[in-house]
């Protein structure tokens, strides 16, 4: 049996309202809310990046897994916002949880779904026998242009997963990945903030690639929607996911645990998969979990997982997702204070 | 901050790696030679604990330049047991939050950067419990 052995976590305290950055772009904030079903999103402080909340997620994880660092062979951070543009993150996290020297390394970038290929590399090396235990991470502190729709909804946060093959929390059934070039969304080199094809990110983009993957997930595993007590989606807004998971054949009460983009924003490569932490936080023994995610570019990973009878005696281990999502320390930034936490303002001699 | 400086304390920086006398017990962060107690040279190693509570703090309004868009920030001592104290940051936590006994625990952060090219160098500070 190979799976999740250990899950975790990390989304960042401070947040900003739809309403506060709608006031300064002269927006209707009440149209973005209701058009794009979200109300705040999570923002970084300035000392935390990719690495910093990839490290806390990862000591959640290892919190329930209660394994030793040194056999974790493999560490993959998935990332669109790796703080160097030359040196990996993965090292600096490795070094941090004490998994080096005898460590594979390698960041991933596949625009939102960077996560989840950290995920299903770690799991395919676990299931080949390559090594005991392997760790995938997805995380961003994601940015959208000054006044652009991706401003909304761009923020932050980290989910890791570490896979194994004894005392497994979530068994890994079945995984596809479907892709194709779609060039909805990019960034060039050197370029600060992300460009997109406004509506065509939508249609020929995120539906028809999460639903090429749902569907042939779907059909390799001879499953129907109605046997899974949950389902999680990237969540670019938190209108696409519902939208896309009614379509494949979902039920909303299959995807409400998962679905946090409404108070946490799109957290791009830590999307589906803090969704899914946050679906194992709850989920019982035998429970069926579909997850498929998302990237630009484009293409979805899709799993299915079984929660076993370990599950239950390691959630409380580590701090919820909903809890850090709902917690009363949240902060509310103004605008001012996000521009200058997300390095907007540029100062003098920069 | 160099980067071969940065380098060599990264043990005690990331994982919080401490040194414990083998003579009279006593626990050193960051590590040491000799013991200051017993004058002992024999150590095991151990690890501090990543809880504490704030000692004393103390409150940065007119910061270096690294730390220009966090001011105002508070910088605390913290008793993690075992008789050890660390000097750091305090995050998520507005000053006037802060009380002398608050329990904290040590979270992974970026503490500075060197310019716009230099290296980034991460370690611990600690954030309300």
């Amino acid at each position: 049996m190979v799976g999740i052995v250990g899950y975790g976590a990390y989304i960042p305290r401070n947040r900003i309202k739809v309403e506060e950055i709608a006031k300064v772009w002269g927006a209707d904030a009440p149209s973005y809310k209701r058009g794009l079903q979200l109300r705040e999103k999570s923002v970084p402080s300035p000392d935390q990046d990719t690495i910093t909340m990839s490290v806390e997620a990862t000591k959640n994880a290892l919190k329930r897994a209660e394994i030793d660092p040194q056999d974790i062979g493999a560490v993959y951070i998935g990332s669109e916002s790796h703080p160097y543009a030359v040196k990996p993150s993965g090292t600096v996290l490795a070094e941090a949880i004490g998994a080096t020297p005898d460590c594979h390394c390698a960041d991933y970038e596949f625009a939102c779904k960077a996560g989840s290929e950290g995920m299903f590399v770690a799991m395919s090396l676990v299931k080949a026998g390559e090594m005991k235990y392997a760790l995938g991470i997805g995380a961003d502190t994601s940015q959208g242009a000054p006044g652009d729709a991706l401003e909304y909804s761009a923020s932050a946060g980290a989910a890791a997963f570490i896979f194994g093959k004894e005392n497994v929390l979530a068994e890994c059934l079945y995984t596809h990945s479907w892709m194709t070039d779609t060039p909805d969304f990019w960034r060039r080199e050197h370029q600060f903030y992300p460009s997109h094809g406004g509506r065509f990110t939508g249609e020929p983009a995120y539906f028809r690639t999460i639903m090429g993957c749902a569907k042939a997930l779907l059909e390799k595993s001879k499953m129907k929607p109605e046997d899974f007590a949950y389902a999680v989606f990237h969540q670019p807004n938190g209108k696409f996911p519902m939208t896309v998971g009614k379509r494949i054949g979902f039920k909303t009460e299959q995807m409400e645990q998962g679905w946090l983009c409404p108070t946490l924003g799109n957290t791009y490569s830590g999307a589906s998969p803090i969704g899914l932490t946050s679906i194992l936080d709850v989920a019982k023994p035998g429970d069926l979990i579909f997850m498929v995610s998302y990237g630009s570019g484009a293409g979805s990973d899709g799993f299915i997982f079984k929660a076993t009878d370990k599950l239950p005696g390691v959630q409380n281990k580590a701090v919820h997702t909903r809890a850090m999502l709902d917690s009363e320390r949240r902060k509310y930034l103004d605008y001012g204070t996000y521009s200058k936490f997300r390095g907007k303002i540029k100062l003098r001699g920069e | 901050m160099s980067a071969p400086k940065y380098w060599r304390e990264m043990a005690q920086r990331y994982r919080f790696e401490a040194v414990k006398c083998k003579k009279c017990g006593r626990v050193l962060f960051p590590p040491r030679l000799v013991c200051p107690a017993c004058k002992s040279r024999e150590f095991e190693n151990t690890r501090i604990n990543d809880k504490g509570t704030i000692e004393t703090y103390t409150i940065v309004r007119i910061p270096p330049s690294q730390f220009t868009d966090e001011a105002p920030y508070p910088v605390a001592i913290v008793n993690m047991g075992d008789n050890v104290r660390v000097l750091c940051q305090v995050a998520d936590c507005e000053p006037e939050e802060l009380k002398i006994g608050m329990p904290v625990r040590l979270e992974f952060r970026k503490i500075q950067q060197e310019g716009s090219s230099g290296i980034l160098a991460y370690g611990y500070k600690c954030v309300p419990e």
